[in-house]
C-alpha cells in the first residue's frame, strides 16, 4: 500500500508512525490504543517493565502479528508510504525497508558469516542473476553485482569487527559476535528503519560500549533506529527519544531527560502504592498539562 | 572378478537413477520437513512425458539423431514435470503449510494415488514399450558395458554437479539453505519464502524426470505404477544417506543400486529388497540420522 505524502497528516520527519495500535490475544490486551512516532535520523527507544508489550509492538511492525486494530505507517525517504500492518513479512523488508533483529539470536548458524550477509541481499542478487539462469551462464551483470554484494558484506563485517571470521559458520561465533553479526546482517538489507530488540542483552560492559558506538554511527549515516532496551545506561546514553510502555499503554514520551524524571515512569519501574501513583500523576499534570498521558 | 565388476557397473547405473530421484525427496524434506510421497509418481510422469515426446519425434521427424532426440526428451520431460510438481505444491501442499504435521503427508499420499490413477486412465494400464535407442555395447576384457549405462552415469554426474553448484554457490541456493534453517528469519531478510519452496519442488521434479527418461531408455518400458517401487527405493536411499543431505541422497542411491545388483548376482534375486531394507534398518539403528546426516544439536 503506497500513498502520497500529501494524503497523510504525519510530518516528513516522522519515519514510523504508530496510530491507535491494539493487539489482543484472547482475553489479554497486549497493546491497548498505542500511538507514537519515530523520527527520521533519530534513535528512538521503546522501554518499559517486563510484559509491557514492547516486543509485541515490534512483531506488529515487522509482520509477525497482524494487529487487532490500528495503523503502522512507514514513510520512506523518497516519500513512499507503506502501511505495514497490511504487508506480508518479506515485503516489509524488501519494499518498506524495515529490518529487525531478535532478542534471542536468530542467525543461520549453518551458513558462514559471509553467507548470512549475502542472504540479506537476496533480492538484488536474484534480479542480477536473472533468477539464477544468467548467473549460471556467468553473466557479467551478475558478476558485478555479486562483487558489490561481497564488498558491502565486507564493509559491514569490518564495522562489526568480524572480518577475519567471514568464512566460519555463524554458529561458531561468540555470543557478542553473533549479536554484532545480526546487526550487520540487518544493515545489509539497506534498511531505512532498523528495529533492534534488546541489542545489549548479555553483553559485557566493553562490548556494550562498542555497540553504542556502532549504533550511533549507523544513525549518523542516515538509518533511523527503533530499539527495545532494558539496560538504562544504554538507553540514556544513545537515544534521542524515549517512549515508555506499561501494560500495553504509553505512559511517557519525550527526551531521555524528560522521561527519566517522569514520576509515572519512576513509579512503573520501582513500583509504588496506588495513591502514590495518583499523587505522582496529579503532580505531573499540574507541571506540564498532562503531556505525557 | 570380471563378474563382480560387471555387477558393479550395473549397480552404479541403477544407483544413479535412484540417486537422482532421492535428491527430490531430500531437498523437499530439507526445506519444509515434509516427505513428498508423490515424488515417485513425478518420476513416472517424467518417463511418460519422455515416451510421448519420443513417439512424436519418431512419427514426425524420422531420422533425427539419437543424441538430439534424447536431449529433447529430457528437456521437455523436465519442463512438463516441473510444471506438474509446481502446481501440486501450489494446490495441494501450500494451503496446508502450518497445518498439523500429518496433513501434508496424507495429501502427498493422496496426490501419489491421484497421479498414478490419472496416468492409468489417460494412458491405459499396460506397459508402454519403446524400441531400444542406444544399442552400442563395449567389451573390455570379459566385461560388457552398454553405452546407455555410460550415458546414464555421465548425465547423473553432470546434473549433480550443476545442482550442487546451484545450492552452494548461487543466491537461490543460499536462500534455500537459509529458508531451511529459519523460514521466518529468511522472510524478514526479504526472501520470498513461498517462491523459494516452489523452486525447490521444481528442481526436484526436473531431476526426477531426467531419472524417468533414463529409466525408460534403460529398460525400454514404462507403466503407470512404475513410480511406486523406484519411489520407495529412492526414499530409502535418501534416509540411508541422511535425509536433508544432498551428497547423502546420491550416496544412498548408489549404495542401494550396488546392493541390489550384487545381492542379485551372488544370492537369490527374490531377497534383494530384503537386503536393501535390512541395510536401512541396520544403519538407522547405529546412526539414526543416516550416513551423512547431521545430528540435530539441541541447545540448552
Amino acid at each position: 500500500m503506497i500513498m502520497k505524502v500529501s494524503d497523510s497528516m504525519t510530518s516528513p520527519e516522522d519515519i514510523l508512525s504508530v496510530e491507535h495500535l491494539s493487539m489482543r490475544f484472547g482475553g489479554l490486551m497486549a497493546i491497548n490504543d498505542l500511538s507514537f512516532t519515530a523520527r527520521r535520523g533519530e534513535i528512538t527507544a521503546l522501554i518499559g517493565p517486563n510484559g509491557a508489550g514492547k516486543t509485541t509492538v515490534f512483531n506488529c511492525i515487522t509482520g509477525f502479528y497482524k494487529p487487532t486494530m490500528g495503523m503502522i505507517r512507514m514513510t520512506r525517504q523518497n516519500g513512499e508510504e507503506h502501511l505495514l500492518e497490511r504487508l506480508p513479512d518479506f515485503i516489509i523488508t524488501r519494499d518498506a525497508k524495515v529490518a529487525r533483529t531478535f532478542q534471542n539470536i536468530r542467525l543461520f548458524s549453518g551458513l558462514t558469516v559471509l553467507e548470512n550477509l549475502l542472504v540479506a541481499q537476496h533480492n538484488k542478487l536474484m534480479r542480477a542473476s536473472g533468477y539464477t539462469l544468467l548467473g549460471l551462464l556467468g553473466s557479467p551483470i551478475y558478476k558485478r553485482e555479486a562483487k558489490k554484494a561481497i564488498e558491502k558484506a565486507a564493509h559491514w563485517l569490518e564495522r562489526a569487527d568480524l572480518l577475519d571470521r567471514a568464512d566460519d559458520p555463524a554458529g561458531d561465533l561468540s555470543y557478542g559476535a553473533q549479536r554484532r553479526l545480526e546487526i550487520a546482517r540487518a544493515m545489509c538489507t539497506d534498511p531505512e528503519l532498523l528495529c533492534l530488540d534488546e541489542p545489549a542483552a548479555g553483553l559485557n560492559p566493553k562490548e556494550s560500549l562498542a555497540l553504542n558506538t556502532l549504533l550511533r554511527s549507523i544513525r549518523d549515516e542516515g538509518t533511523s533506529l527503533l530499539l527495545i532496551e532494558h539496560d538504562m545506561s544504554v538507553v540514556m546514553e544513545i537515544s534521542d527519544h524515549v517512549v515508555v510502555l506499561e501494560y500495553g499503554q504509553k505512559i511517557s514520551d519525550g527526551t531521555p531527560e524528560h522521561v527519566k524524571n517522569d514520576p509515572k515512569v519512576i513509579a512503573a519501574y520501582l513500583g509504588v502504592d496506588d495513591d502514590e501513583v495518583d499523587e505522582a500523576i496529579s503532580e505531573v499534570e499540574s507541571l506540564d498539562g498532562g503531556q505525557g498521558a | 572378478m570380471d563378474y563382480f565388476i560387471q555387477q558393479l557397473v550395473n549397480g552404479l547405473t541403477l544407483g544413479s537413477i535412484y540417486g537422482l530421484i532421492a535428491i527430490g525427496y531430500t531437498m523437499v524434506y530439507g526445506i519444509i520437513g515434509m516427505i513428498n510421497f508423490a515424488h515417485g509418481d513425478i518420476f513416472m510422469l517424467g518417463g511418460f512425458a519422455a515416451l510421448i515426446v519420443f513417439l512424436l519425434l519418431a512419427t514426425y521427424i524420422a531420422g533425427i539423431p539419437v543424441a538430439l532426440a534424447i536431449l529433447i526428451m529430457m528437456v521437455v520431460a523436465m519442463l512438463m514435470t516441473s510444471l506438474w510438481n509446481w502446481s501440486i505444491e501450489r494446490i495441494a501442499y501450500r494451503p496446508l503449510r502450518g497445518s498439523f504435521r500429518l496433513a501434508p503427508l496424507i495429501t502427498a499420499i493422496g496426490m501419489s494415488i491421484t497421479l498414478s490413477n490419472f496416468i492409468q486412465v489417460s494412458q491405459g494400464p499396460r506397459n508402454k514399450p519403446i524400441p531400444p535407442m542406444i544399442t552400442e555395447v563395449y567389451h573390455i576384457g570379459n566385461i560388457t558395458v552398454q553405452l546407455k549405462q555410460i550415458v546414464i552415469i555421465i548425465v547423473t554426474a553432470v546434473l549433480l554437479s550443476i545442482f550442487w553448484y546451484i545450492v552452494h554457490k548461487t543466491p537461490l541456493g543460499r536462500a534455500q539453505r537459509a529458508t531451511e534453517q529459519d523460514r521466518k528469519m529468511a522472510a524478514l531478510l526479504g526472501v520470498d519464502v513461498d517462491r523459494t519452496i516452489s523452486v525447490t519442488f521444481v528442481m526436484g521434479a526436473a531431476l526426477a524426470s531426467v531419472a524417468g527418461t533414463m529409466y525408460l531408455m534403460y529398460y525400454g518400458v514404462v507403466a503407470f505404477n512404475d513410480g511406486f517401487i523406484p519411489g520407495v527405493k529412492a526414499f530409502t536411499a535418501a534416509v540411508l544417506g541422511g535425509i536433508g543431505s544432498l551428497p547423502g541422497a546420491v550416496l544412498g542411491g548408489l549404495l542401494i543400486g550396488l546392493i541390489e545388483a550384487l545381492w542379485s548376482a551372488y544370492f537369490t534375486i527374490d531377497y534383494k529388497d530384503v537386503a536393501t531394507f535390512g541395510l536401512l534398518a541396520f544403519v538407522l539403528i547405529f546412526k539414526p540420522t543416516g550416513i551423512l546426516g547431521r545430528p540435530e544439536v539441541e541447545k540448552v
